[in-house]
C-alpha cells in the first residue's frame, strides 16, 4: 500500500496560489548578512549538523539578486546600515527579513552612540530571535515561522505580510 | 633599564621634558607640547635610544579647565626591547599637536584615530580623515562631553 498507489497514473487538485506557496516557502534563498558574532551560529546552522537545507534554504547567495531572505546576523552600526539598506534594496521582491541576535534586533549590548538600537528603524523586519547569540536551532525555528508566515500570506491572508514573529530564547 | 632612556633623553633635549612618572617599571615621560617632534626625534634616532616602533597613539580627556588632553604615545626600541611612554597635555582651544608621521610612517592611522575620537588636529598629518565615524559626522565621541548615546539626528538612517 502506500507507495504503491502513487505509482500509477494519477493526478492532484489544488489552487495555484496553494501551490506556488508551497514552492515559495520551501525555497528561501537566505542572504547571508553576516556581521558579527550571530553569523558564526548561521554558519553552524548551514553545517551538516543542524544542515539548513532540510528546510529549502541551503543555497546561501552572496548576491542579493538571487535572494529571498535576508539574515541579519550581527550589530548593525551606523555606518553600516546604509550598507544593509542598499542590499535589502537589490532584492528582488517577495522578500523577508529575519532579525537574528540581540544585536540585530535592539542594539543588544551595545547600547552606545554608534549601535542601531533595532533594525527595524530602517527596513522592515519578519522575524525577531531572541538570543546572544541564538542558537541555530532557533535560527530554524525562526526559518519555519517564516515559512509558515509566507504560507499565509500568499494564500490570501492579507495581515500576514506586517505580521512580526518573536522567537524567544528558551526555545533552544 | 628604563632610567637609562630618562637620562639619555635628559642629556639631548632637557628643554622637552616636564616631569616624569613611573608605575609598575613603565616609564612616562611627560612632554611639552612645542618640543613634541625634537624629543621624538631624539628618541628616534639616538643609537642609545632608537625607539623605532610606534606602538600606538591615543589620548585622554582629562576634562579640565587647563591642559584638557594628554595625548599618548607608546613607543618601542627593537633594538633595546624596551618601552616608553610619552604624555603630553594639550589645551583644548584648539587642541592641536604636530605629526609624527614624518618619523614613524605608522603613527599615520593612530592619529588619524585619536582625531576622530578627541578631534585633536596632527599639524603636518599629510591625510587627517576620520577612521571610524562617517565623514559628515560632526562631533568626536570619546570627549567626555559627549553622551553615550550619541546626539540624536547626529547620524542619519536610510529612510525605512
Ligand atoms: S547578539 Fe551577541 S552573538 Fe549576536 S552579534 Fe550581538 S553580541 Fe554577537
Amino acid at each position: 500500500m502506500g507507495i504503491d498507489n502513487l505509482q500509477g497514473d494519477g493526478f492532484l487538485t489544488t489552487t495555484l496560489d496553494q501551490a506556488i506557496a508551497w514552492a515559495r516557502k520551501n525555497s528561501l534563498w537566505p542572504m547571508p548578512m553576516g556581521i558579527s558574532c550571530c553569523a558564526i551560529e548561521m554558519m553552524a546552522t548551514a553545517s551538516p549538523r543542524f544542515d539548513i537545507s532540510r528546510f529549502g534554504s541551503e543555497v546561501m547567495r552572496f548576491t542579493p539578486r538571487q535572494c529571498d531572505v535576508m539574515i541579519v546576523a550581527g550589530t548593525v552600526t551606523y555606518k553600516m546600515s546604509t550598507v544593509v539598506r542598499k542590499i535589502y534594496d537589490q532584492m528582488p521582491e517577495p522578500k523577508w527579513v529575519i532579525s537574528m541576535g540581540a544585536c540585530a534586533s535592539s542594539g543588544g549590548m551595545f547600547r552606545s552612540y554608534s549601535v542601531v538600537q533595532g533594525i527595524d528603524q530602517f527596513i522592515p523586519v519578519d522575524v525577531f530571535v531572541a538570543g546572544c547569540p541564538p542558537r541555530p536551532e532557533a535560527l530554524l525555528h525562526a526559518l519555519i515561522e517564516l515559512q509558515k508566515k509566507v504560507q499565509r500570506e500568499q494564500t490570501g491572508d492579507k495581515t500576514a505580510r506586517n505580521e512580526k514573529i518573536f522567537i524567544p530564547e528558551s526555545v533552544s | 633599564m628604563t632610567q637609562a632612556v630618562l637620562d639619555r633623553l635628559t642629556e639631548l633635549c632637557p628643554a622637552a621634558i616636564a616631569g616624569t612618572s613611573e608605575f609598575r617599571g613603565e616609564l612616562t615621560i611627560i612632554i611639552h607640547a612645542p618640543a613634541l617632534l625634537t624629543a621624538c626625534r631624539a628618541l628616534q634616532s639616538d643609537p642609545a635610544l632608537a625607539m623605532d616602533m610606534v606602538i600606538d597613539i591615543t589620548a585622554v580627556d582629562r576634562y579640565r579647565a587647563e591642559q584638557r588632553f594628554d595625548v599618548v604615545y607608546h613607543l618601542y626600541s627593537l633594538k633595546h626591547k624596551r618601552y616608553v611612554r610619552l604624555r603630553v597635555p594639550v589645551d583644548a582651544d584648539p587642541p592641536a599637536v604636530d605629526s609624527v608621521t614624518g618619523l614613524w610612517p605608522a603613527a599615520n592611522w593612530h592619529e588619524r584615530e585619536t582625531f576622530d575620537m578627541f578631534g585633536i588636529t596632527f599639524t603636518g598629518h599629510p591625510d587627517l580623515r576620520r577612521m571610524y565615524m562617517p565623514e559628515e559626522f560632526e562631533h568626536h565621541p570619546l570627549r567626555k562631553d559627549f553622551p553615550t548615546m550619541g546626539i540624536p539626528d547626529s547620524l542619519p538612517l536610510p529612510r525605512r
